[in-house]
Formats: C-alpha cells, structure tokens, sequence
C-alpha cells in the first residue's frame, strides 16, 4: 500500500503477475530567474490507472529552488524508485553533472554557492483553464477497450453488486448452460485470491483474475491489461466480474456494453435506494437467489419499485442461479446481446470489404 | 473509498497542466463537482490533502463548486431542479426523470504561480 496516500496502488495483480510499466519521462520546469531544467527520471508503474507514484521522501523530489545567475540551461537524469540524493557539483560555472544515487536520504550539495540568488515575491499568480472531466483518463481507457471488443464481436458485461450476492455462481451457471453454443471468458477482479478465476475455469471457459490489492473496483486500465492476456472469446460473450463492492465501480466505466446490478433477496430489498448510484449506472438488474423466497420476508416487487425509482429505465430480471428458475430470460438477454455484437462486427467488416474494392477498382483504372 | 483514485486523476491532470504552462508553484485547485455525481465533496478534500503530498499542487487550496442536480420530468414535460438521485419531482412527485446535469466531475481551473 502507498504509504502517503493509503491507497493500494503498486498492489494491483493480474494472475499474480505485478501490472509493471517501466517508462521514463521529462520533466522540463522553469524557476524564478528563467532557468530551464530538464530531468527525465523512470518510474516503475505497479499501479491502477496511469497514477504515478513515486515514493520520494519528505519532499517533492524535482522541486530545487535554487537560481543560477548565468540562466544556464541544464537538465539531468535521476532514478527515482524511493528516496534519492542528488549531487550537484558544478562547480560555479554552468556545467552541472547530477548523477543518479540509490541513497536513503535525499540531500542536495550545491557547489555553486555564491551564484545562488533567491527572488521571492517575483512570481505572480494566474488562473489557467483546464475543464477537464476527472476520469478522463480511465475513460479513455475504456473507450480503446470498448473499440478492441466492438473490433472482435464481443458482448461484454461488467457485473456489479456487494459481496455474496451469487455472481461467481450466476457465472458458473450461465457458461454451464451455453457450452459449445458460444465462446465465453470471464475477467475476475478481487482484492486477493484466485478463488473465483479457479471456479470459472473449471467450468472450461478461460478466466483471467485481477487483484486489485487495497483497491476497492477494477479500472479500466487493469481490464484493457488483462484483454491483452485473455485470449479473448472472439465473437463471444466476456463477462467482467468486478469487485464486491455496490459504491466505487458504479464511477468507472471499463468498455463494457452494460453494467448489470446483482441484488440477492438475502439482502434488503432498500438496497437500490441506500445505493443510488449503482443501480442508476446499470441497465439490468438481477434479483437472484429467488429460490429463497418463500422463506424470507423479502418483497421481490418492492425491491424493483426501488430500482425503477432510481433508474426508471433499468429492467430487472428475476432468476435462482442455484435452482435454474428464471434463468432463459437471462440467457435470451444475452444472446440477443452477442447477436447484436457479431451483427455490428459483421456490417463493418463489409463496409470495410467495400471500401477494399472500390480502392482497388480505382487503383485499377489508373494502371 | 474511490475519492482516492479520484483524487489521483485531478493530481495527474493538475501535474500535466502545470508541466504544459512551466509554472514553479500550483496554489489553487478549483473543481466542478456536480451534487448528483458519485463523489462526497469531503472525502475528496481529505484525499485532496493526502496525495497532493509532495506533488506540484502540494499545499493548495481546494475549492470545490456545487452544480445542482437537473432532470427532465416526463410527467411535468419540464426541466427540474432534483436534490438527489432519489428524490421525485419538486413538482409533481414523479420518479420519471431523465437527469440532464449535475453529474459533473471535472477540474475547471487551477492558480498558478
């Protein structure tokens, strides 16, 4: 976990594997008196989203406020995993030669003294319009997840609920009843354990599990990671499994076609009104478990009432995934999904096709 | 608690746009949070503070604008103005409504220096 802002960044796993990204990148930044400095330093990303997280110590690593009365330009290279020092020996003049360290402390030794002048009250504030959406990144990451799965025909389905609402089982159930009709593959996100992909495979449908670590919903950089390592169901049903959690995966869209809300009548049927936000992000919710009810005083017709108070346009579908009640409606809904999908697919390979040939009859008129 | 990651996006777009105007210093962060988006103005300034640490926009004031909640009432034929996701119309008391605004999170400015 990231020790200065709690978050589990650095802990998200895709099969046990660390999600690394090396890279490294410049930083150019303008002091007081105008001197440019350029540092380039590389991170390793372990993390959800493009967050960087750099555990400098106590202090923003790159900010020196140090003025050079020559205006030189100069830029170093630092690695920046963890506290560093830096050591600037220009020795007065404007060669400065930073080299990296992998030392504990981070200290500056400046060999230039008396050039330094410091000009407070020099700088002047200003305001700098940005109006840009705060998810943007991962929506932007969904939508290149979303192209990749229109590109192969895929129907997926991000499903969403608290823990225990049966969405392993309701998975296990629906690939056990469309074996051999169609591809399916499952990406299973958790906090920890392999658990869930384990049960999934089982049934013979490949399962991808992501462990999001501290985190508490999958984004849509994890799932656009684990599309590269699913050998994902061409022309076929993907179904998402997010985290149990009915608040935080509500925010984040992954490229899926829908978000479905699980609701299972062992819980309370206010639920969608306790947590508006999820059922107003999808568009179908389940009540599973309805085997149960007979033994429950939960009320099946107020829980949709709720639903549909919230989002008046979601549909609720009613089904057991451990007795099979209910279970066809849920079936249709996803091969007329899939359908839909390979239909799409299928009208921009054509149009694709046609583009083709009317390229190569014009080609051919030139020759 | 997704005002964490949320807290990182506004930090990473705060971070680009600091690099893009080569400003020293980022000394106000102003927000456009919308009352029916899925964020609890609070928890985002208390995550606002954390990972702000040792980041461009370190110290900076938060300052988070509220844009009221609109929906469109079918019953009403008329744009409304809603509280919350689960309130009905102030008109007629009807839950059909299509939200049209609201829902905003976005990073409208920041103060350089």
């Amino acid at each position: 976990m990231c020790v200065t802002c709690g978050c589990g960044s650095g802990e998200t796993r895709i099969e046990g594997q660390a999600l690394d990204r090396d890279h490294s990148h410049e930083h150019p930044h303008v002091h007081a008196d105008g001197t440019v400095h350029s540092h380039s330093h590389d991170h390793v990303h372990e993390a959800h989203g493009e967050s960087h997280h750099h555990d400098h110590g106590p202090v923003a690593a790159h900010q020196h406020d140090h003025t050079h009365a020559d205006g030189t330009t100069h830029s170093h290279a630092h690695a920046h995993q963890g506290d560093h020092a830096h050591e600037h020996d220009g020795s007065g003049g404007s060669n400065h030669a930073y080299r990296p360290a992998a030392a504990n402390a981070h200290s500056h030794t400046h060999g230039h003294a008396p050039a330094h002048s410091h000009a407070p009250g020099m700088t002047q504030a200003r305001m700098l319009k940005i109006e840009q959406d705060i998810l943007a990144k991962n929506d932007a990451y969904a939508a290149r997840n979303r192209a990749l799965l229109a590109e192969r025909g895929v129907f997926a389905l991000n499903l969403v609920s608290s823990p225990g609402s049966g969405k392993t089982t309701l998975l296990v159930r629906t690939i056990g009843a469309l074996n051999g009709q169609m591809p399916m593959a499952v990406i299973e996100g958790d906090q920890q354990t392999a658990l869930d992909a384990d049960r999934i495979r089982a049934t013979g449908a490949p399962a991808i599990q992501v462990n999001t670590g501290k985190g508490c919903h999958l984004d849509a950089h994890m799932v656009g990671h684990a599309l590269e390592s699913l050998a994902a169901a061409e022309d076929g049903l993907l179904f998402i499994e997010n985290v149990g959690n009915l608040v935080c995966p509500a925010a984040f869209d992954l490229g899926e076609a829908h978000k479905v809300a699980v609701l299972s009548v062992t819980e309370g049927e206010d639920k969608p009104l306790k947590y508006p936000d999820m059922f107003q992000a999808a568009t179908l919710m389940i009540l599973n478990k309805v085997d149960l009810l007979p033994h429950l005083s939960f009320d099946a017709d107020k829980a949709e009432a709720y639903a549909k108070r919230v989002n008046p346009s979601i549909r609720v579908l009613r089904l057991s995934a451990t007795s099979g009640e209910g279970m066809d409606a849920w079936l249709d809904f996803l091969r007329a999904g899939l359908a839909a999908a390979r239909a799409k697919r299928q009208e921009t390979v054509d149009s694709l096709k046609r583009r083709i040939a009317e390229l190569e009859r014009q080609l051919a008129a030139k020759a | 608690m997704h005002e964490m990651s949320l807290a990182e996006g506004v930090i990473q777009i705060v971070e680009d746009a600091a690099r893009a105007a080569q400003c020293r210093r980022v000394s106000a962060v102003i927000l456009e949070i919308g009352r029916l988006s899925s964020v609890e103005p609070e928890a985002l300034r208390f995550c606002f503070d954390a990972v702000s640490r040792g980041s461009i926009a370190e110290g900076a004031r938060l300052e988070i604008e509220d844009v009221p909640g609109t929906a469109w009432c079918m019953q009403c034929s008329e744009s409304v103005e809603v509280a919350a996701r689960l309130e009905g119309c102030p008109r007629c008391g009807s839950y059909q409504l299509q939200v049209t605004g609201g829902t905003e999170m976005r990073v409208k400015e920041v103060e350089i220096e």
